[in-house]
C-alpha cells in the first residue's frame, strides 16, 4: 500500500491526512517534533491567558488517530533523501515514504539584533514557547515589564496576554500606525486607540536597536534606536512575523545534484498543484511559495485557512484526482483585545492600495465599532470589506464578490450580510446615511431576507 | 478595587457561616397540650406514639434540633415497632382481625418529614426571635457581600468583552480545592434540605415573616429554597450583566430567565397559595414537572374549581402543543435558557462552572442513553399513576404505582436533579441535570434535533479550530467539530446559551431561526476554496 507520509501536524497536514483517509486506504503517516498530537497554533494565547487548558486546544481525541488509521511519529526530521525516498531523523533513524508531504508552517523571524537569544527573548509560535513564557512570565512579580518588538497579529496578542496577568508591556512598533502596511488609516488609528485603552505602552515608529544581557545572559533591557532608550525589562517578545520553517530541508541539498534537490526560496517553491519541484514530493501551508502568487494573494500564506484549503486540495491530488490549488475569494479574521475583524476581498491600507481603490468609512461615535468599503473609482465594483466590532457573514461577500457586485448593490443589502448575536443593535442605516451623503446617492437600505440569504448562487 | 472585592468576600463568608450556623441555635421543646394537638391534627391513633413524643418532645431539657429530631424519630420508630411486632405475633397467631386492627396505628411518612412538622412548632430561640435580624444577617449579608465581591468587575476586568482570564488558573473555576469545598457544601445543603428538612428548620424562622406576608403561612423548607434560588439567581444575574454587558443576547436572556424564576416560579404561587388556590408554576412543564399527573395533584387540581381544571388543562397544552411549536420555531432554548428555573440557576450560579462539562465522545453516548432512559421513565410512571388513578387498581403492566412514583421522586426528582444536577457544579459544569437528566429537554431535544428553524450556522471558513466555544459549551457540545468542518449546529442537547457565539474571536458561530432548508449542511470542503472543488466534493 502506498505510504503518504507528512513532515507537521499543524492544520495542513493534519486536513490533508483527514481527506486522504476519507478517500482512500493508504497508508499516512504523521511526522512532528512538536507534540505528539494535533493542536490549534492560534490558540495557545487562551492557554497562557487561562481561558483554556492545552488539552482544549486538540481539536480531535486521542483515540481518532488510531480509529483513522493515522500513525503519528514523534521526531525530528533532520534531512530529505528524495533519491531514496526515505526521511532521516535527529536520532539517525529513518522512514521510507512513497510521497512527501512538506507541511512543516512556521517560525518566528529574528533579523539579527544583538540579544535576540538571551534567556528571556522569545517569539510566540511553538508549544514550546508559551511554555518558555509561563517559565519566564507567570505574573508581575517574575517579570515586571515586558516588551514586544513588532506590531503585526502576534504582538498583539502577546500583548493581550501579558496584560491579561498584568504585567507591564511596552509595544515597540515599526510602523508609524499599528499595522498600517495591512489596514487603512481609520482603522489602524482606532487600534491604536484600543491598544492604549488597555494601558498598553505603544510606541509608534520604534525600532529596536539592541536588547541587553545581565550577567546570567538573561534579559536585562532593551535600548531603543531612535532615541536611545534604555527600558528595563525581564521579557521580550519578538514578533515581527515568521518565515517558513525549512531549515531542514535546506541541510538536505545536495551541491553535488542540485536537480535532486528540493527547490527553495523563502519557502518550498511548489506549483499551482501544490508540487514541489521533485516528484513525490509536495508543500502545503506556511513552509509552501508560491513560484507565482495567485491573484492578489501573497506567495507565501501563513494563514490559518490556506493551509486547510491546501490540505483538502492536496488530498484530492494524492487520492488520484489532480486538482489545481485554487483558493477563492480572500477573506481572514482576527481580534485585536477586544475588538473583533472581519476581512471580505481585498481592502488595501493606503500604502499600498492603487489609485482606483476608493474607501468609503464609517465609524461609531463612540464605540469601537467600524467598517471600511473598497471599490473601484471607474466601475464602481464592489472590491472588499473590512469590519470591526460587526460580524458579517462569509457566504453573503463570497457570493457578491463571485457576482460582482457593485458597491451601491452592498451598500443596499448590507442587512443580508450582517452576523451578530441577536438583539444586537444594527448599524445599517447609519452606514447608509453617511455613504449617501459623500456619494450623492439615494440608497434605501433592504431589511434581511431569509430567502435572499438562502438562495442558491 | 481589589480591597472592596476582598471585602465583599469576607462580609459573603461571614453572612454564609451565621447562615450555616444558626441551624445548631435554639432549643425545641413542646408542652404535653401541644404534643397532643398535634396528634390530634395528624389523626395518629396510636396510644405509644402519644406516650413516646411526649416523653421526646416535652421534655424540659434544653433540645437542639439534632437531639430533638433523634429523640422525635426514635418515638416513632419505637411505636412503629410496636405495633410491627404485635402484626407480627398476631399473623403467627394467625389471628387475622386482631393483626388487621393494628395497621391503623402505623405511622406512615418519612421520619425526618414528621420530626420536621413537630419541630417548626416546637422551636424556640433567639434566631426565631430576631427574625428579622438574622435576616440581614445571613440573606443581608450574604447579598451585600457578594456583590462587593462582583461589582468591581465592572471596573477590574477592562473593557467590555469576553474576559475568561484566569478561569483555568484559580481553585474555584478550576476543579481546585475551593471547587471541591463549594461542591461538598452544596451536596450538604440538598442532602439536609430533601432528606433531613427538620436539621434546618431554624432557616425556616428567618422567613416566616416574608412567607406571612407573601402568602399568609409559615415559611417550610421549600419557601426557603424557592426564596434562597431567586436571591442567588439576581445576585448571580448581576455578575452576568457585568460579564457579558457587551453581549445584547445574554442581556436579554439573563433577564428573561430571571423574570421567570421571580414572577412564575416564585411569585405568583406564592400569591396563589394566599388566594387558596393550588400554587403552580405556569411555566413548569411536564414532564419536568413529573408529578403533574400524581393522584395528588390531579385530586387538588380538580377540587380546586375552575382555577384548578385552568391549570389541568393549560399544563397539557404546555406540553402537547406549546412546547413544540416554540421549539419549532425557536429551538429548545425559548424554555432552557429563556424560561426554565433549573435553566436559570445554570445560566446565573452555574456560569462561572459552564467549562466543566465533558466533551469527549463518550460522554456524548452516555449522555443518549441517560437522558432518554430517564424520559422513557417519567412517561411509564406516569403511564402507570393514571392507568392507576382511573381504575383503581394499585399496580399496572406489573408496575407498582406508588413504588414507581416513588423510587422517580427519589432517583430523579431528588438525587439527579437537586444532588447531582446542582451539588455537582463546581466539577463537572453546570448542566449536569439539563445534560444527562431532564426529561424535558429530552423531549425538546427530539423535536430540536428533528423539526426545528433553530440552528447555530457556522460562518463559512473562518474557524481556527481555538477550541473556545467547544470549552465553554455548558451541554459539553464539542462545537468546534462542526464549526471547523463549516457545519451548522443541529444538536439536540444544545440550550441556545448563545455563550459559543459569545466567545468565538473570529465571529464564527451565530444563534438563528431560518428556513429548515439547509439547516443540515455536511460539508467536506469549506467556503472559500475553490468552488468546483467544493462542489465536486460536496455533492458526492
Amino acid at each position: 500500500m502506498e505510504h503518504i507520509v507528512i513532515i507537521g501536524n499543524g492544520i495542513s497536514g493534519v486536513t490533508l491526512a483527514r481527506h486522504i483517509r476519507k478517500n482512500s486506504d493508504k497508508e499516512i503517516t504523521i511526522v512532528s517534533a512538536e507534540t505528539d498530537y494535533f493542536f490549534s497554533r492560534t490558540a495557545l494565547m487562551y492557554v497562557y491567558m487561562g481561558h483554556m487548558k492545552f488539552e482544549h486546544t486538540q481539536p480531535y481525541e486521542s483515540w481518532f488517530w488510531k480509529k483513522n488509521r493515522i500513525n503519528l511519529k514523534k521526531g525530528y526530521v533532520q534531512q530529505v533523501d528524495p533519491k531514496k525516498k526515505q526521511l532521516v531523523f535527529s536520532n539517525n533513524e529513518t522512514l521510507s515514504y512513497d510521497k512527501l508531504v512538506l507541511a512543516t508552517g512556521s517560525k518566528p523571524n529574528k533579523f539579527g539584533w544583538p540579544g535576540q537569544d538571551l534567556k528571556g527573548v522569545m517569539g510566540l509560535y511553538h508549544k514550546q514557547d508559551l511554555e518558555n513564557l509561563e517559565k519566564h512570565a507567570p505574573n508581575n512579580k517574575v517579570c515586571k515589564r515586558a516588551v514586544i518588538v513588532g506590531g503585526g497579529l502576534i504582538g498583539i496578542e502577546l500583548a493581550e496576554m501579558l496584560h491579561s496577568r498584568n504585567i507591564p508591556v511596552t509595544f515597540l512598533v515599526r510602523e508609524t500606525s499599528f499595522w498600517n502596511g495591512v489596514l487603512p488609516a481609520g482603522e489602524s488609528e482606532m487600534i491604536n486607540e484600543h491598544i492604549k485603552e488597555n494601558h498598553i505602552d505603544l510606541r509608534l515608529s520604534t525600532n529596536l536597536k539592541e536588547i541587553v544581557s545581565d550577567e546570567n545572559g538573561r534579559v536585562k533591557s532593551v535600548i531603543i534606536e531612535e532615541t536611545g532608550e534604555e527600558i528595563p525589562c525581564d521579557v521580550v517578545g519578538l514578533t515581527a512575523g515568521v518565515s517558513p520553517n525549512i531549515d531542514f530541508i535546506k541541510n538536505s541539498e545536495t551541491s553535488a545534484e542540485p536537480s535532486r534537490s528540493i527547490e527553495t526560496n523563502r519557502g518550498i517553491l511548489v506549483n499551482r498543484f501544490l508540487e514541489t519541484n521533485i516528484k513525490d514530493v509536495y508543500a502545503i501551508g506556511d513552509c509552501a511559495e508560491q513560484r507565482e502568487a495567485i491573484g492578489n494573494r501573497r506567495p507565501i500564506e501563513a494563514v490559518w485557512y490556506t493551509g486547510r484549503m491546501m490540505g483538502e486540495t492536496l488530498a484530492q491530488t494524492l487520492c488520484g484526482n489532480r486538482v489545481e490549488y485554487k483558493p477563492g475569494h480572500w477573506f481572514n479574521s482576527a481580534k485585536f483585545i477586544d475588538i473583533e475583524y472581519q476581512t471580505y476581498g481585498w481592502v488595501f491600507s493606503e500604502r499600498s492600495k492603487k489609485d482606483t481603490e476608493l474607501h468609503f468609512h464609517w465609524r461609531h461615535p463612540k464605540e469601537n465599532i467600524c467598517i471600511t468599503v473598497a471599490y473601484d473609482k471607474d466601475t464602481n465594483k464592489f472590491l472588499g470589506i473590512n469590519t470591526f466590532g460587526i460580524r458579517m457573514r462569509h457566504k453573503i461577500f463570497d457570493r457578491w464578490l463571485t457576482e460582482e457586485r457593485d458597491v451601491n448593490h452592498v451598500m443596499e443589502y448590507l442587512a443580508d450580510a450582517n452576523f451578530d448575536p441577536e438583539f444586537y443593535r444594527a448599524y445599517e442605516k447609519e452606514i447608509i446615511t453617511k455613504f449617501n451623503q459623500e456619494n450623492n446617492t439615494n440608497i434605501q437600505p433592504r431589511k434581511k431576507s431569509w430567502k435572499r440569504i438562502f438562495a442558491k448562487a | 478595587m481589589k480591597a472592596i472585592k476582598n471585602i465583599g468576600l469576607i462580609i459573603f463568608l461571614t453572612g454564609l457561616s451565621i447562615f450555616t450556623g444558626t441551624i445548631f441555635t435554639g432549643s425545641f421543646s413542646l408542652t404535653t397540650s401541644e404534643v397532643e394537638a398535634f396528634i390530634q391534627e395528624k389523626g395518629y391513633k396510636s396510644d405509644v406514639i402519644r406516650k413516646e413524643l411526649i416523653k421526646a418532645a416535652a421534655s424540659e431539657k434544653e433540645l437542639n434540633i439534632f437531639d430533638f429530631s433523634s429523640r422525635v424519630r426514635a418515638a416513632y420508630q419505637a411505636s412503629n415497632d410496636h405495633y410491627d411486632a404485635l402484626i407480627a405475633r398476631y399473623d403467627a397467631e394467625k389471628n387475622w382481625d386482631k393483626k388487621g386492627e393494628q395497621y391503623q396505628y402505623k405511622i406512615y411518612g418519612k421520619p425526618h418529614t414528621l420530626s420536621y412538622e413537630l419541630a417548626k412548632k416546637a422551636g424556640k430561640g433567639y434566631v426565631k426571635d430576631n427574625a428579622g435580624m438574622f435576616w440581614w444577617l445571613t440573606f443581608g449579608l450574604g447579598i451585600i457581600g457578594a456583590l462587593l465581591f462582583i461589582l468591581p468587575n465592572f471596573v477590574l476586568l477592562g473593557p467590555a468583552g469576553i474576559k475568561n482570564n484566569g478561569i483555568y488558573l484559580e481553585s474555584a473555576t478550576n476543579r481546585g480545592w475551593i471547587a471541591w469545598l463549594v461542591l461538598i457544601y452544596l451536596v450538604s445543603f440538598y442532602l439536609v434540605l430533601y432528606f433531613m428538612a427538620d436539621y434546618v428548620v431554624n432557616w425556616t424562622y428567618i422567613l416566616d415573616p416574608i412567607s406571612e406576608f407573601l402568602n399568609g403561612g409559615q415559611a417550610s423548607q421549600w419557601f426557603v429554597y424557592g426564596f434562597l434560588y431567586c436571591v442567588i439567581m439576581i445576585v448571580m444575574a448581576a455578575r452576568m450583566y457585568i460579564k457579558y454587558r457587551h453581549n445584547k443576547y445574554q442581556v436579554v436572556r439573563t433577564t428573561s430567565v430571571l423574570f421567570f424564576q421571580i414572577v412564575f416560579a416564585f411569585l405568583i404561587p406564592e400569591i396563589m397559595a394566599s388566594l387558596g388556590a393550588p400554587g403552580y408554576d405556569f411555566k413548569n412543564a411536564f414532564p419536568l414537572d413529573y408529578d403533574f399527573f400524581f393522584e395528588w395533584n390531579l385530586d387538588s387540581l380538580s377540587q380546586s374549581g375552575a382555577i384548578g381544571i385552568f391549570i389541568l388543562v393549560w399544563g397539557m397544552i404546555l406540553t402537547l402543543i406549546i412546547v413544540p411549536v416554540m421549539v419549532y420555531f425557536f429551538g429548545k432554548r425559548w424554555y432552557c435558557s429563556w424560561v426554565c428555573g433549573c435553566g436559570g440557576l445554570a445560566e446565573t450560579l452555574g456560569d462561572p462552572y459552564r467549562q466543566h462539562s465533558d466533551k469527549s465522545l463518550k460522554a456524548w453516548k452516555l449522555e443518549r442513553w441517560l437522558i432518554h432512559s430517564v424520559l422513557v421513565f417519567s412517561l411509564v410512571m406516569t403511564i402507570v399513576t393514571l392507568y392507576c388513578y382511573f381504575s383503581g387498581a394499585q399496580s399496572f403492566l406489573g408496575i407498582n404505582s406508588q413504588w414507581i412514583k416513588d423510587t422517580y421522586s427519589f432517583l430523579i426528582g431528588a438525587w439527579f436533579a437537586g444532588v447531582i444536577g446542582t451539588g455537582f457544579y463546581p466539577i463537572f459544569g453546570n448542566r449536569v441535570w439539563c445534560r444527562f437528566g431532564c426529561p424535558l429537554a429530552a423531549y425538546l431535544g427530539l423535536v430540536q434535533r428533528f423539526k426545528s428553524r433553530f440552528r447555530i450556522t457556522t460562518n463559512g471558513g473562518q474557524c481556527i479550530s481555538c477550541g473556545n466555544c467547544s470549552t465553554y459549551c455548558e451541554q459539553g457540545i464539542d462545537v468546534r467539530a462542526y464549526a471547523q468542518k463549516g457545519e451548522n449546529i443541529v444538536r439536540s442537547s444544545c440550550v441556545g446559551c448563545g455563550i459559543c457565539s459569545a466567545v468565538c474571536p473570529r465571529g464564527v458561530l451565530k444563534l438563528e431561526n431560518g428556513p429548515e432548508q439547509g439547516r443540515i449542511n455536511p460539508t467536506e470542503i469549506l467556503l472559500g476554496n475553490d468552488v468546483d472543488l467544493m462542489k465536486l466534493v460536496n455533492q458526492k
